[in-house]
């Protein structure tokens, strides 16, 4: 297992970071998906445990949700998930997680049993930083790493107590709302990660309605040092549902495509 | 935030980040004008001349000669709207106003919520949309037709079982995408802080005005007060009035559907277990790992698998007590009711009076008990047909 930091700093580009709903659309399936999007070029990965309500989703990852649930994924078989791929490929693991799944495993358990599945960092949905110390401690307690959120409409004195709460990455989002594609992507990025980067030092991921190489590209020359993709991957799942070889292989070409495009920005940058 | 909305261990505020700011902008929206004698002023006007405050307590004559003892009600069933629900849309609606806010979303599970915000919408002249799960558009089609009427919106919700609560997940997601020009207009005493308080406050007259009313009308205290409990709002707007008099026994009756064996209920305090659902924690129907129930019962408006926060506070000290009725108690009631008092009770609302009507014999003739009837039951008259085809009931 690898941490965060070196990942970062050993990469001259932004990290492709593509996220899956652990079991969409059954757990051998998906665990196929994400070692191929490994073998294709993703750098971190970004897996969420599927739960009943989803506030902070879109319609997209919310089907893949319930996908999951339909599968009988349960957080117990998540965290297996999560140890299987750590075996496979030793990538840093964030996991996106709602509270009450938590809650009902036990805290201190939950977080003490992703760290020993090979887990890198918690980012819980519905829990904010004024309410933090409830996981902040057992997070700590196994070594694992907090990430928290930053929104466009996230303001300054806030940005600063976010990001010093975080001691993974900054997870902000380009656009107001849940997850979903989006087919331009808002001004707002560029200004928002120069408002973060202020305040710290940390690194930047940006997701939120990036569904193509060319999004992902100007989210890395706006500053991001990672980039997540989440409703787009999600989509290919969606779209193939009764044929998981062509899901596979149209996520691979699609990760392929957009690790492509970050390397050649991150060579463009590095010129300058 | 200023406060962290806490009943004991239960509210909060467990939302994505997006809404914080939000929140924020209407707790010290809420703390400021509730305060202020113009806002204050406005409400009360449109609370005794729009809506029809306060609202009558009626001795229900022959109802009590059936149970054996006195049964008073809490007439909110007269409001415009006809529901007490409009007691919270006039005064979030108007603090929307205040805020400079334009539009307004809802959710709504019987549609007497949606339909109390379409009303403030059109009295108000702001943009209004009401989301309703699928199952409810169907099952409360005249509360649908009203709503549009009044030129809301109403959109129809897929996800999950179509009922109140994925009304809400919805709602929560339309409103971060469009949090800075919309006002979420909430229903029930429940989601995140500061929505329990804010709804508790607006609808604190009911039991205001009830104690008030035994006082000058009975010349004492009622011995207990029993109201239906879904998300809690009517409920914790009566019991808000009698908090203090702990000889005034408080009871939450919730929907036990086809009984508390089965999971077909959403009796959340009676069965369920706490956790974090909606910004809020409080006690939820959910499975060993934390997903959450899909609730069935046979009034739309307490379908929903969690529950206001103070009302887990008030279970857990004690001092309110939380039954559960089915659904066959409750057809009985509603029909009952009808004969002997010549009022439709909405079915939520008949809960209360299902259980009023299981203390039959058990209750010694002097006591005096207050029935909170939340809502008049013109909207399921159409369920009540489906189960009951040939007027079946006590009488």
């Amino acid at each position: 297992m690898s941490t965060y930091q070196n990942t970062f700093s050993r990469l001259n580009r932004a990290a492709l970071i593509p996220f899956f709903v652990i079991g969409d659309p059954t757990y051998a399936v998906c665990l196929d998906l994400v070692k191929a999007a490994l073998d294709s070029g993703a750098d971190i990965l970004e897996l969420g445990i599927p739960f009943s309500d989803p506030i902070a989703d879109g319609p997209t990852i919310q089907k893949a949700d319930i996908r999951a649930l339909a599968a009988g994924i349960t957080p117990a078989m998540a965290l297996r998930f999560v140890r299987e791929i750590t075996e496979y490929k030793p990538v840093p693991i964030g996991l996106l997680v709602y509270y009450n799944l938590v809650v009902q495993y036990g805290t201190e358990r939950f977080f003490k049993d992703f760290k020993e599945a090979g887990g890198a960092s918690v980012l819980v949905a519905d829990l904010s930083i004024d309410d933090a110390d409830e996981i902040v401690p057992a997070v700590e307690a196994v070594g694992l790493q907090t990430v928290f959120m930053v929104t466009p409409n996230t303001p300054g004195p806030r940005i600063k107590a976010i990001v010093e709460k975080t001691t993974g990455f900054i997870y902000t989002v380009s656009l107001l709302g849940t997850t979903g594609e989006r087919s331009s992507l808002s001004d707002s990025i560029r200004p928002l990660i120069a408002r973060i980067r202020k305040h710290t030092d940390k690194p930047i991921c940006v997701g939120f309605g990036i569904s193509s190489p060319e999004h992902a590209q100007q989210v890395a020359s706006a500053g991001a040092d990672g980039v997540i993709i989440g409703s787009r991957i999600v989509k290919f799942i969606e779209e193939n549902l009764d044929q998981p070889q062509r899901t596979q292989d149209r996520i691979a070409h699609f990760i392929s495509e957009v690790r492509a495009a970050l390397e050649q920005t991150g060579r463009i940058e590095q010129k300058r | 935030m200023k406060h962290k909305g806490r009943y004991g261990p239960y509210g909060g505020f467990y939302v994505p980040e997006v809404l914080i700011p939000a929140l924020e902008e209407i707790e010290a929206a809420f703390e400021r004008f509730k305060n202020d004698p113009e806002f204050y002023e406005e409400l009360g006007a449109l609370y005794a001349d729009y809506a029809g405050r306060p609202t009558p307590l009626y001795y229900a004559r022959r109802f009590s000669e059936t149970v054996g003892f006195a049964v008073y009600i809490k007439r909110e069933d007269l409001l415009h709207g006809g529901a007490h629900k409009i007691n919270n849309t006039l005064g979030q609606g108007l603090l929307a106003r205040y805020m400079g806010k334009t539009k307004l979303i809802a959710e709504t599970g019987a549609g007497q919520h949606g339909l109390a915000t379409a009303i403030v919408g059109a009295l108000f002249g702001m943009q209004t949309k009401v989301f309703m799960g699928c199952t409810d558009v169907q099952r409360q089609n005249v509360n649908v037709h009203k709503m549009r009427l009044m030129g809301a919106e109403v959109i129809p919700v897929e996800g999950g079982t179509g009922t109140l609560k994925d009304a809400i997940n919805d709602a929560l997601r339309y409103w971060t995408a469009h949090v800075s020009d919309t006002f979420y207009l909430f229903g029930t005493a429940g989601g995140p802080h500061p929505y329990p308080s804010v709804v508790r406050y607006f609808q604190e007259p009911i039991g205001r005005e009830t104690r008030r009313q035994c006082l000058d009308k009975i010349g004492r205290l009622p011995d207990l007060v029993a109201a239906c409990v879904g998300g809690g709002s009517n409920a914790i707007g009566i019991f808000s009035g009698f908090l203090d008099d702990p000889q005034v026994q408080l009871i939450g009756v919730e929907g036990g559907g086809k009984g508390l064996d089965t999971r077909q209920h959403c009796a959340t305090l009676a069965k369920g277990s706490v956790g974090i659902l909606h910004g809020s924690r409080t006690y939820l129907l959910q499975d060993e790992n934390g997903q959450i129930h899909e609730t069935e019962c046979i009034s739309a408006g307490l379908d929903y698998p969690g529950v206001g926060p103070e009302h887990s506070y008030l279970k857990d000290t004690g001092r309110a007590k939380y039954v559960a009725v089915t659904d066959e108690e409750v057809l009985d009631v509603f029909d009952l009711f009808c004969k002997t008092e010549g009022i439709i009770p909405a079915l939520e609302s008949s809960h209360a009076l299902a259980w009023i009507y299981r203390q039959k014999g058990r209750l010694s003739q002097d006591t005096l008990a207050v029935v909170n009837l939340s809502g008049r039951g013109d909207k399921d008259i159409g369920i009540v047909e489906q189960h009951r085809p040939l007027g079946e009931g006590l009488l």
